[in-house]
């Protein structure tokens, strides 16, 4: 049960967009997820969104995989409907009993915003899809750099979430362990209310951070071993370049934005 | 043999901060270049306190730790030391910083500011002395204990060092993987000259060293080549250690009179001078 549990899962592959540099997927991500919220119209989210499903094909990344990462969102996606469907009273009423409307504004509405977030969620698992951690941390590292001038230690908060990623495989086995060694003594954590439930939960995560922190100092040993300073007058064996490939895909991503940022213009909004 | 001093241990006392007794105490014990020196003793010996103070890890609480000449208690001599020993230590998942093999090779080269081209090729050839260059792409938490603590010798080689100090670091591993690691080793001191430092409870490990230091109570009691430290054999039984298993059983043939002259200390060995005795009897 404990193995399923995914963070930031990563499929390798060849598709172009794999081999995007890192910086460049952040950094178009984080402008998709602003024109999302700039698209006022169903013409402008649907080029979005289709551009969103475009990037998924090219990534020959299995769809299963992307609604699974949507399964967990639907009780949220739910009630967004529910409540934009109750709230929103514009437009012609379609259905009137006692005190709820049903406008036909207010379904625009929802499946506006559940288009929105589908796009989002689609865009942002392919950024982790398609990028490794480890460069993603580098990516990070990197285009952070600049916040070094206001003395933020960006070396250290990208060797912190290098180290988070390295261990979450080595402690995801270790409450395994300790939930095995638990149960093997007889403790139940699948019966009893809530309350109990979660008291159960006591005995693995005590000896679970107990156990972190000494591999915490065996850990800071080992690196200290090997000559850990800081990130001060670190060389580099990992090297990330910007291809051809990345000057097409900000060419692209700026077009796209150019016909939505007309779209919105030359067409009314949805409500 | 005369040879190189590169580690030396001047009467050093250590007790750790919550500790009621001394972990080493009044210890006297010199390491030799290019020598395969295996430390052995029961839990609580002393020899992983030992280890630790060779590369300033922890500091000699009276008496003084000199490695290739630093002082160990001189804070500004860490670095200095920590390019000249590297050290493994027993949990090969404590030590392993990069989620990609060969990124973890070259951590302590990054440390160290070495070049990137540089970087490279020692990472390339780190993993190739100890044959997981097949694995440099792969992520450290699916291989095997064996092949995770050679990834954290090839670490070490890729700085460079001139000693290798390695703390228990086949305890976790199943049979295979402590051969593995055993025969990087023993390639490391062959082909690099590199002065191996094995603190170990493994008798077939001590065996194929150059050299044995027993430690007990926090003093070195033993100290020889194998073969002159394992005939010591009820002293090694009295504080807890074993002698190896073919060496034991000679000196049981021995004593109920088959004497084989000399005296095995591998399975190898034994059966060759088992024969002889057979054909010399017959």
């Amino acid at each position: 049960m404990i193995k399923d549990i995914t963070i930031g899962q990563f499929f390798p592959g060849s598709s172009p967009i794999h081999k995007l540099d890192a910086r460049t997927k952040i950094v178009l991500t984080f402008i998709f997820i602003i024109f999302i919220f700039v698209c006022q119209n169903f013409w402008s989210l649907g080029l979005l969104s289709a551009f969103s499903v475009v990037v998924f094909l090219m990534t020959k990344l299995s769809p299963k995989l992307v609604l699974k990462s949507f399964k967990p969102l639907l009780p949220i996606v739910l009630l967004t409907t529910v409540l934009q469907i109750y709230y929103v009273k514009e437009g012609n009423v379609l259905f009137e009993w006692k005190f709820i409307t049903i406008t036909d504004g207010g379904i625009f509405m929802a499946i506006f915003i559940v288009v929105r977030i589908f796009a989002l969620l689609l865009m942002s698992s392919l950024l982790t899809y398609t990028t490794s951690p480890t460069d993603l941390t580098d990516a990070i590292e990197k285009l952070l750099s600049p916040l070094k001038a206001l003395e933020v230690d960006v070396h250290t908060f990208a060797m912190m979430m290098t180290i988070a990623l390295r261990f979450i495989p080595t402690l995801i086995d270790e409450i395994d362990r300790i939930m095995s060694a638990q149960k093997a003594r007889g403790a139940d954590f699948e019966s009893g209310n809530l309350i109990a439930r979660i008291k159960a939960l006591f005995p693995i995560f005590i000896p679970l951070f107990i156990s972190a922190f000494k591999r915490a100092i065996e850990l800071t040993d080992a690196m200290s071993c090997r000559c850990y300073t800081g990130g001060e007058g670190r060389t580099r064996l990992r090297q990330m370049k910007m291809t051809y490939r990345d000057a097409f895909a900000f060419v692209i991503m700026a077009v796209v934005c150019s016909v939505i940022i007309f779209l919105n213009i030359y067409f009314k909004n949805v409500i | 043999m005369s040879m190189n001093k590169i580690i030396e241990f001047k009467n050093v006392d250590f007790r750790y901060a919550d500790e009621e007794s001394d972990a080493l105490n009044g210890l006297n014990l010199e390491f030799y270049e290019g020598q395969f020196t295996c430390v052995l003793g029961h839990n609580g010996s002393g020899k992983s306190t030992m280890a630790k103070l060779i590369n300033a890890l922890e500091y000699p609480t009276s008496g003084s730790v000199i490695t290739y000449g630093y002082d160990t208690s001189d804070e500004k001599n860490e670095i200095p030391i920590r390019r000249k020993v590297g050290m493994v230590f027993q949990n090969p998942d404590n030590q392993i910083v990069a989620t990609i093999v060969e990124d973890d090779v070259a951590f302590g080269p990054e440390n160290l500011g070495v070049p990137r081209e540089e970087i490279r090729r020692r990472v390339d050839e780190a993993l190739r002395l100890v044959d997981m260059y097949d694995y440099r792409k792969h992520e450290p938490h699916r291989l095997s204990g064996g092949q995770k603590q050679r990834v954290a010798i090839a670490g070490v080689i890729a700085m460079q060092t001139n000693c290798i100090v390695l703390d228990e670091p086949t305890a976790m591993l199943d049979p295979k993987g402590r051969r593995e690691v055993m025969n990087a080793l023993l390639k490391l001191k062959n082909d690099l000259g590199i002065s191996v430092i094995l603190v170990t409870h493994f008798m077939d490990e001590a065996v194929k060293a150059d050299r044995v230091v027993v430690m007990n109570d926090g003093k070195a009691c033993l100290d020889g080549s194998p073969a002159e430290v394992f005939s010591h054999s009820a002293l090694l039984k009295n504080i807890g250690l074993a002698v190896p298993k073919p060496m034991e059983l000679a000196v049981s043939l021995k004593e109920n009179g088959v004497d084989l002259k000399e005296t095995p200390l591998t399975t190898e060995e034994f059966i060759k001078l088992f024969k002889n005795y057979i054909d010399n009897r017959g």
